[in-house]
Parts: C-alpha cells; structure tokens; sequence
C-alpha cells in the first residue's frame, strides 16, 4: 500500500510524542498493576495508539469524544494531565473523576472527553445523543464515538445507526478493530466480518483505514468528520487495528497464538511511524531518542503524582449521588450507620 | 466428600446434568474457547463440542432471549451472563418474557431456562461492574432466585435448577469462586430451592445472611460469640423464591431477635422485603427492631478505601447485632 504523504513536519512530530506518551504511560500503568497500586481491570490499548492518535487529531478541540473502557490514551490524546489520568487508575482523589470510576470510567469535561464506559456497547445511543445536542443547538460539533469489534454485535449497534442515520445526526462511530472481543476472534462473534458494511442496511455509509498507520487514520477520520460536520449525516469507521497485550492484565491469552502477536507487532504503529520520519527526514535519531525519553519522564512523573494524592475521605462517599440544593435538600439515606441525614443537612 | 472450588462445583455440576440430559447446553460470551470469564466452564466445550457450549457475541438481551426460545420448544439452555450487571441488558426479556410467558399464555408451555450470573464488590470493578442486583430479581413473579455462598450449594442448587422446569436466575459471587469447601461425593448431589440451611445454632438472635453475606454473617456470628457472649443462630436462605420463611420464622420465634445482611442497596432490598414478612408474621416474638445491614446508598465507587465502606464487613454486622441485642 502506498503510503499517504505526511501532515506538516511539527504535526507529525506531535502524533510521533503522543503515540509514545500513551505507550510509555500505559507500560507504567502495567507495572504499578503488577505491584498493586491499580486495582480491578486494566484494559491497554498498546498496539491501538495510531488509532487514537490519528482519529483524535482529526477533531478539533471543540468537538466531542467518546469512548470504552480501554481509553487511558484518549484521556491522554485529549490533553487530560498524565498526573490525573494515574491518579485515576490509583484511586485517589486527584484523579479525573475524584477516585470512583477507575480505568475503565475515564471522563475530563474540560477537553470534551465524555467517557470511558465499562458497559460495552452503552455508549453508542449516549454518544448519538450528543450528536443530537449538536443538532438541536445548531453547533458546528461532532461527536466521535469508538466501541469495539465486539461492541457491534450488541442491539445499541443497529439501533443507534437506525436513528443517527433517520435524524441526520452529526457523529462519527469508529468501529476500532483489533479483531478479539474479549476471547471471541471476530469470525466468531461477527457474521459480517467487514465491519465498516455493518451500517449499511441502517443507512450509514462505512469507511476503512487502516488502524496501525496514524497517517491513514487521520486521513479517513478526517473525511469522516468533515461528511459528519457538513453533510449532517453519520459515517461509520472502521479502524483495522490490534491489541498487543491481553484483553486485560488477567488473560492467559489462550485464544491466538504467539506468532499472530508477533506479526502485528512487527508493525507495531509507533515504530513504524517513527522509522518514516526519520527516514523522511522530520526528525533525528536522536529527537527521536529524545522525545522517548520525555515520555518516559512524563509517564514516571505521573505515577509519582498519583503516588503522592490521597486516598479520597470516607465522608466523601456520598458526595454527588444526587445534585442538593434543588428538590433534594438533604441527603437520607441507610447505611450502616443507621437511618439520619447524611449529606448537605446544612443546605437550605 | 471432596472438598471443592465454588467454580469446581459449579463445573461438576454442568458437566454432570450435560452428561445426564442431552437436551442441556451452554451459550454465553467467552464460555467455550476462552473457558469462561471466572472460569467456570473450564473443559466443557471441549468435552461436548460446539453444538452444546456455544460462544456468543455480546448480546446479552438477545442470548436471553434465544434461551427463552429454545426453553419453549422443550431444550434445557443454561445461558451465561458474564456479570450481573450485564443482566440489566437483558432484563427486558428476564421479565417480560421469561418470567410472563407461562402465565400469560394460560399454562400452555413452560421456560425451563437457567440464567447464571455472578455478582458482588470487592474487586474494585466500579459503578459499572460491582453491584448486588437479587432484590431486582427477588420482585419478579414467575422466576426462582438462587443465591448458593458454598461449594456444596452451589453444585446442589444448580443440577436443581437445570431440572426445574421454571426460569431460574442463578446468582453465583465473584468473591466466592475461589471458596473451597465440601461437596458431598454422591453423583446425584441435589439441594432443593426454598429449604434454608442453619449454618450455626444459636439461641440469642436470627442473622440471615444473603450470597456471600452469608459467609460474613457465620464470621461475625464467631466473634459475637468469642467477644460479646452473644449467640447467634445464622440463616442462609439459599434461594429466594422460592423462600423459606418458616425456618426463618421458626429462629425468630426462638431467638426474639433479628439482623438481615445483604450486599445490595438499602431501599427495596431484600432485607427490608424479608423484615416486612417477619413482622407481618412474628410482630409478638420480636423484642427489637429487626436490623438491616447493607451496602451503601451509592454507586459502587472504584477507590479501594471507598468501596470497602460501601458494603457490609462483619464489624457492621455485629455492630448491628448487638444493637438488636441491646448490647450497645
Ligand atoms: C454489556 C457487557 N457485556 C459484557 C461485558 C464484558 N466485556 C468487557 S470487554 C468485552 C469485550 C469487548 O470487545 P470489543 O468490543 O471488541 O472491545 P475491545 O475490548 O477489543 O476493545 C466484554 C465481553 C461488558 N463489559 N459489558
């Protein structure tokens, strides 16, 4: 395949420094899970960056995304601070969402990253309801949605084509294609195994790129959204990518063999791009070398950031169950305390 | 006896009833290639092949549904769902139509369709993966609930469960998969649904404890014992429609007391549904107010230090006990 031309030079350097930011920070993340400091699941998307990458770079920083519970790096590609996205993972209370949702519930308001969801295929009517918003508040926004292979197969798919399509909805789904839900490889959870034809019969009109090249991404993305934006009407991507390491830290990955794993990382996204720039002449052995380095310092700075943050307060257990001050003047509630009002008693 | 995983039970238990009833078969996601996401379907499709342990996409309300289909025309499904939680997306064909269908079409068929399921906190899993749902359940007519915390139970209920010829929500606990315990050896090891087991005799206050809350009732009732001189009888009900009340009633009617613990939310709990019948029944006997021990009114949260607050250890249990006992 002939290789698109690449964007300006400090463009490509950028996607290059995040690819490595979020491969950096989520080695670290598989370390401190190793020793305990993360708990629960820990989903990496290592081998995905060049999908993340290319597709969030084709938004502009008003518009919105949206994704699973494999999305530290969208976090990351989004501008969200490394400190906080680990804080997150560590449970403490300077992480993104104050400790309580973890890796797999990533959100950062600010930079329009509405979610990391665990629930797969719950996000795909959640982000056509944005596209709604945009709609309905005659915006110029997109929203751009990214679920699974596995996600497809679950009845939010065709429903939330149906309506997206029906209402001329302004959003891009992003089917990213690593080929395994969970265990499941695609040919057994999928009768239709070109995913981007997935939405057709709904009346999305599907689209591919290649998921491991960050240059093709961006590209396809980029003609998405531009059809989302101006034509009003959602697109459906399918981005052919793969994931290096297990489904999450406890997958004895019985289900594909070591030279599959051995094949894809040979094209593994971030050296590749990075042999071209370099071949191309956008960057030196040695800023490449360098900006590595960075990212390693970055990552490592993170983990010491969330090291550092506490654990959130006990008292803090309640806390945004409900919005006080309107309907609810106080919080009541039974718990192992015994029956009393527990939160916001002073409002009012 | 053999002493057994919870999961090791449950795996003799399906391999035993596939072995028996050819009409028997397995469908979820991740059960067959990937052996299942807890492991408890370990072996079987290789021992039964495609056609009975069926991967399937993640499609939980569909899978529900096909089981409710293949119930109607006589087969045995036991469909996995891969956590409670996931139940949610079923829940439309759980109570419309698995729980309906005999009733609203004057007996003509049955579904004889068990949906197995673990729950429970504890992993750090979140708002999204970490709750308690058998008072959901518990409030639907025309399902059996079960709800085993042993190894024993959990074999015992589920070969029940597969012979019944009601849909049956299996709730197995994550926490409790790795529990050993006892098996009987026999190869026809039943236990029946709505016959509670007495896990400990006790003559001061009735603690019934719910799923894995059972096993943290028996702990507490231990340190009542050792450091209160309180002694508790505990309770496990095993299932919850149908339910033995009159076990329940009869320790009440000796003990004058009672704790319900559960790992669910407060409101419309099991617990508050259970205390309702014990007083409807039982107000003359009770010498105090029945107590609830529960999960907390939120979101499981992830944080370690929250979470662990945000469901019932068994300080909060003998906290609660001794209230009732008036020892506090
Ligand atoms: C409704 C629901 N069912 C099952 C699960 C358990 N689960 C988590 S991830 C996953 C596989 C999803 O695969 P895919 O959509 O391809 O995304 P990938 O993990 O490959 O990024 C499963 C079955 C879940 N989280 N939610």
């Amino acid at each position: 395949m002939a290789d698109h031309p690449l964007p300006e030079p400090e463009v490509a350097r950028e996607w290059l420094e995040t690819m490595l930011r979020i491969r950096r920070f989520e080695e670290r993340a598989g370390e401190q899970y190793a020793r305990a400091k993360i708990g629960g699941f820990l989903h990496l998307a290592i081998g995905e960056e060049a999908t993340i990458v290319g597709s969030t770079r084709a938004l502009r920083a008003s518009d919105y995304l949206i994704g699973t519970y494999r999305t530290h790096g969208h976090t990351l590609a989004r501008g969200s601070e490394p400190g906080r996205v680990m804080a997150e993972l560590f449970g403490r209370v300077d992480g993104l969402c104050r400790g309580r949702g973890g890796s797999m519930h990533m959100f950062d308001l600010e930079r329009r990253f509405l979610g990391g969801y665990g629930i797969v295929g719950g996000n795909l009517p959640i982000a056509a309801g944005f596209a709604l918003a945009h709609d309905y508040l005659r915006t110029e926004d997109v929203t751009l949605c990214q679920f699974g292979d596995g996600a497809s197969n679950q009845g939010t798919f065709g429903e939330t084509m149906n309506l997206a399509a029906l209402w001329n909805l302004p959003v891009v789904f992003m089917v990213t294609n690593n080929r395994f839900g969970m265990g499941t490889a695609l040919e057994r959870h999928s009768a239709q195994t070109d995913l981007q034809r997935k939405g057709e019969g709904y009346g999305v009109p599907g689209m591919e790129c290649d998921g491991m090249d960050v240059v093709d991404t961006f590209r396809v993305t980029t003609e998405a959204v531009r059809i989302a934006r101006e034509e009003r009407r959602p697109v459906l991507v399918e981005a052919l990518t793969y994931r290096f390491r297990g489904h999450s830290m406890a997958d004895p990955e019985e289900y594909r063999t070591k030279e599959e794993v051995e094949e894809y990382r040979r094209r593994d996204p971030i050296v590749t791009f990075g042999d071209r720039l370099v071949a191309e002449g956008v960057v030196s052995a040695e800023e490449r070398a360098a900006m590595d380095a960075e990212a390693t310092r970055i990552a490592d700075e993170a983990v010491a950031f969330a090291d550092a943050s506490p654990a959130p307060e006990p008292t803090s257990l309640y806390d945004d169950v409900y919005v006080l001050g309107g309907e609810v003047q106080g919080w009541y509630s039974v718990d192992e305390r015994g029956a009393g009002v527990r939160r916001g008693e002073d409002i009012g | 006896m053999a002493t057994l995983r919870y999961r090791e039970a449950l795996n003799q238990a399906l391999r035993e009833e596939m072995t028996r009833d050819e009409r028997v078969f397995l469908m979820g996601e991740d059960i067959g290639v990937f052996n299942g996401a807890y492991k408890v379907t370990q072996g079987l499709l290789d021992e039964f092949g495609e056609q009975r342990v069926r991967d399937t996409p993640i499609s939980e309300n569909t899978i529900v549904g096909m089981g409710v289909g293949a119930a109607m025309l006589g087969l045995r499904p036991v469909v996995e769902l891969m956590t409670i939680n996931f139940s949610l997306l079923a829940l439309d064909q759980v109570v419309n139509h698995a729980a309906h269908i005999r009733y609203m079409f004057g007996g003509q068929v049955t579904v004889p369709l068990v949906i197995r399921m673990p729950q429970g906190a504890g992993h750090q899993l979140g708002p999204t993966h970490s709750h308690s749902f058998e008072a959901i359940y518990l409030h639907v007519p025309g399902i059996l609930v079960a709800v085993p915390s042993t190894p024993a139970d959990a074999k015992g209920l589920l070969k029940a469960a597969i012979r019944d010829e009601n849909p049956v929500v299996f709730i197995e606990h994550e926490y409790l998969y790795g529990q050993r315990g006892e098996v009987p050896d026999e190869d026809d090891h039943v236990v029946p649904f709505g016959k509670a087991a007495i896990r400990r005799e006790g003559a001061d206050v009735t603690i019934v404890g719910i799923s894995r809350m059972a096993v943290t009732a028996e702990k507490a009732a231990v340190q009542l014992a050792e450091q209160h001189e309180i002694d508790a009888e505990v309770i496990d009900p095993r299932t919850l429609r149908p339910l033995d009340l009159d076990t329940i009633l009869a320790s009440v009617r000796k003990t004058n007391r009672c704790v319900i613990v559960e790992e669910g939310w407060p409101h419309g709990g099991v617990g508050a549904n259970l205390a309702a019948l014990i007083q409807e029944q039982a107000f003359d006997d009770l010498d105090a107010p029945i107590g609830r021990v529960t999960g907390a009114d939120v979101p499981m949260p992830y944080a370690k230090n929250l979470e662990q607050i945000a469901f019932p250890h068994e300080p909060q249990v003998v906290e609660a006990v001794r209230a009732a006992c008036g020892d506090l």
